[in-house]
């Protein structure tokens, strides 16, 4: 049977993808921030999942304002790096899992969670710097990919508990799996910062690491604070950390806290890394 | 129907929360900045600027604030952080540059980034138009 393995919140910022595609991880701005991710990828290197569900939100790449899905669940087999502007980012491919994405999308649409399915799918940073901070610079990624994509660009986003209670099924849908595999699933995104606006470069570390202790303690509590909330203390961009509701709602109510990490500055970002394991 | 709606959000200062009404309001300034990924689009735009732009409905102010590279003013007219930001790109230019360019102060590169590593934009002071004046 399929086994949930880890639970990996994690800030997707581009900057790191361009600080480890330059050789600049031990820089003096960027070692901090790498030394901080080094539990994290030491203690994923001993449990080896063999799928990563990487909840994710995509840039304007793959998805414009043509259409807008507001969860879509990547179901093929690989999924090339879009092209952000400066050429596709140089990692590997990223290999899907149609088998088990299909079992994943069964499953939660018939519990009622009615996702946009899609074959053919581009990643962006949103993915593909999460595996980065995960994995290094590999020669291919250690790992099968379920790509899960979260409309955070286009308001109305979903609520924290639609997000909360989709992870729930997620797990439902895990558990229900035949094939004896090893699932981590990721949560990406945040935490506070405002890209945009006479308010960019807005950061909130006290409101952050209420938010990270109560997302491992009362994800409950968590998931019922609003948009405005968010909007307000976390800034425009800091909403994004809704979708680290889906990895808490796929683990167990009680979880153990393997690794945490904070840091500000990346770029205009606060980075936030949690590793949680079930009890 | 073209009502503005009064939202809650539209007290937080320096803010354009992307809704409905800007996307509407944006949608082809914003895909004008999507065109971008591809990369010849990107050579079209390099060579003939003017020609390129044809090729959207877009409205003169959103044309002129594209031209002069208004970051704050692309926001104004319904562009949205993500995509105006690949124009911003396209210049070659990083998340600091156009940090700072919409702080809307004139604040500098060099300025924007300090208060990064100074632990970034303080909330105090900036969550409500109420607490700032100037918001």
């Amino acid at each position: 049977m399929a086994k949930v393995v880890a639970g990996v919140g994690t800030s997707h910022v581009p900057a790191i993808g361009a600080a480890v595609g330059q050789g600049k991880t031990q820089e003096p701005y960027w070692k901090p921030v790498f030394e901080g991710m080094q539990a994290l990828r030491d203690r994923l290197a001993e449990i080896r999942p063999d799928v990563c569900i990487i909840v994710y939100n995509d840039h304007a790449s793959y998805f414009a304002l043509d259409l807008i899905p507001t969860f879509a669940l990547g179901v093929g087999s690989q999924f090339q790096p879009h092209d952000e502007g400066y050429g596709p980012r140089p990692v590997p491919v990223v290999k899907g899992d149609p088998q088990f994405g299909w079992h994943l999308a069964e499953s939660l649409i018939l519990d009622e969670f009615d996702l946009t399915l899609v074959n053919e799918l581009t990643v962006d940073h949103g993915l593909t710097v999460p595996l980065s901070v995960a994995f290094g610079q590999p020669g291919e990624w250690p790992c099968r990919v379920i790509p899960l994509c979260v409309n955070v660009v286009q308001y109305p986003p979903p609520t924290g508990n639609r997000c909360l209670q989709l992870g729930r099924a997620l797990r439902r849908a895990i558990d229900a799996y035949p094939e004896d595999i090893k699932v981590a699933i990721f949560g990406t995104g945040g935490l506070s910062h405002q890209l945009q606006g006479e308010r960019a470069g807005l950061i909130n570390a006290s409101y952050d690491n209420v938010w990270l202790d109560q997302l491992i303690s009362d994800p409950e509590r968590v998931a019922r604070i609003s948009h405005l909330e968010l909007l307000r203390e976390t800034g425009s961009e800091g909403l994004e950390c809704i979708m680290w509701l889906i990895m808490r709602g796929a683990l167990d109510p009680h979880v153990q806290v393997a690794h945490r990490f904070y840091h500000v500055p990346v770029s205009n970002t606060a980075y936030g890394l949690l590793l949680l394991e079930n009890g | 129907m073209n009502t503005t709606r009064t939202r809650e959000y539209h007290d937080i200062p320096g803010t354009y929360v992307f809704d409905g009404d800007h996307y509407r309001k944006g949608y082809h300034l914003n895909m004008l900045c999507k065109s971008l990924d591809i990369a010849a689009n990107r050579d079209a735009f390099r060579a003939d600027p003017n020609t390129y732009l044809d090729r959207f409905r877009l409205s003169p102010e959103q044309r002129s604030a594209v031209q002069g590279r208004d970051w704050l003013g692309l926001l104004r007219l319904g562009g949205n952080i993500y995509y105006t930001f690949k124009l911003a790109i396209f210049d070659g230019l990083s998340m600091q540059h156009a940090g700072a360019a919409m702080s809307g102060t004139g604040m500098s590169v060099e300025a924007f980034r300090q208060m990064m590593l100074d632990g970034g934009r303080p909330v105090k002071g900036n969550r409500s138009r109420r607490e700032a004046p100037h918001g």
